[in-house]
């Protein structure tokens, strides 16, 4: 490799990345400070964390996920990982080992919880027996976990590595179907209340891009492999989408998302059924519900009665998610 | 030179003498959605890419919907 010049637009080192939103480039030090800059303004303009506040970082192998919890401990808060377990076959095996080592190398304290152990069903079971796309079966298991094992545990606040493109490919699809309820609760801090645990996404002021730079400069080992599953959603359609905008006009994403929680979110508030007030008591497990009985309850139930399902019948299900 | 490419992992050869960005152009893949990584190191868009170097072009957008 030749040098050309690229030059650190703070000390003129050698630049490890160019970012075109901000026009500039970056040494490996100073990508590390921009993100935590971010990472900050992120924190402070939005309340999300206290000093003292005892925080469960929910973990999944990733690169997000891993740098947030390595920002957070070097930034001197104190926060544990929660690691879930989703039975999509060497997937899961390998995601699960970068969490260990990561936790293991720093000290750090891991839970971890095995669906199928836990719960008797996995996530292409699940998505099997329920009918729902295998990313909604994954995301509703990990959303109840977490909030689950945030109130028990005494946790005052849940952290996940959603960054920029994750918080705007959402803001995309919701914008597109103009679901009013889902807007509404499109925040970088969902609040305690009605049965769930407080929620914060530290990362919202930074890509995917820069996330993955900061884990390869920080020396973290994390899975590079796509979910076999999630591959051809339409998640990922609108980010490819959205970077499709970015290249030609760098920033887009940043304005896109950020404009909306500055000028757009407040005029939803009150929008959604939660802050309607329309929520019940599940009754078979307490959380809270807009029917009778939760989703969760209600796919545990379905999952676990049927026969387990192997990763590779749902590959072979098709594309549409 | 050699490139490694994610999802699925494969390994190709590719002429030397062309630039991070030419790389990535010529593969058809968005500079947004990679880091390249030339020879164990983090590298901009504008760095020049040789024979003989070893290269990771990875991808960076991940995710379910969830």
């Amino acid at each position: 490799m030749t040098a050309v010049g690229s030059k650190c637009r703070v000390c003129k080192a050698p630049a490890v990345i160019d970012l075109p939103r901000h026009n500039a480039k970056f040494c490996a030090e100073h990508l590390q400070q921009l993100c935590r800059r971010q990472m900050t303004k992120a924190i402070e303009d939005f309340d999300m964390l206290s000093p003292d506040d005892r925080i469960l970082v929910a973990v999944s192998g990733g690169k997000d996920s891993l740098a947030v919890w390595d920002m957070l401990i070097e930034a001197g808060y104190h926060a544990d990982g929660l690691y879930i377990g989703l039975g999509i076959g060497d997937y899961s095996d390998d995601s699960g080992g970068y969490v260990r080592r990561f936790a293991d190398e720093r000290g750090l304290t891991l839970q971890t919880i095995d669906l199928r152990d836990t719960y008797g069903y996995d996530v292409p079971t699940a998505s099997r027996a329920t009918g729902r796309v295998p990313c909604s079966a994954c995301g509703l298991s990990k959303r109840r976990l977490f909030d689950k094992a945030a109130l028990d545990g005494g946790y005052d606040v849940v952290v996940t590595g959603h960054n920029l493109d994750d918080e705007a490919a959402v803001l995309f699809g919701n914008t597109l179907r103009w679901d009013i309820d889902y807007l509404a609760r499109q925040m970088p801090v969902l609040p305690a209340g009605q049965g769930f645990p407080k929620k914060v996404k530290p990362l919202v002021r930074l890509t995917e891009r820069e996330m993955a730079a900061w884990c390869l400069v920080r020396g973290i080992d994390y899975v590079v492999e796509e979910c076999p599953i999630a591959a051809g959603n339409r998640h990922l359609s609108y980010k490819a989408s959205l970077n499709a905008i970015e290249a030609n006009s760098p920033g887009a994403k940043a304005s896109f998302y950020l404009g909306f929680i500055d000028r757009m979110a407040p005029l939803l508030v009150g929008q959604s059924a939660a802050a309607a007030g329309e929520l019940n008591d599940c009754s078979r497990c307490g959380s809270p519900t807009t029917g009778e009985i939760c989703a969760f309850c209600r796919l545990v139930e379905k999952s676990s009665a049927h026969e387990p399902v192997p990763v590779e019948m749902v590959l072979r299900r098709g594309k549409r998610r | 030179m050699k490139v490694l490419l994610r999802n699925p992992r494969r390994e190709i050869e590719v002429p030397g003498g062309r630039s991070v960005d030419r790389l990535l152009d010529d593969l058809g893949l968005s500079r947004e959605a990679h880091l390249v990584i030339c020879n164990g190191t983090l590298v901009p868009g504008d760095a020049r890419l040789e024979d003989g170097d070893t290269i990771e072009v990875r991808p960076v957008i991940s995710g379910g919907a969830a």
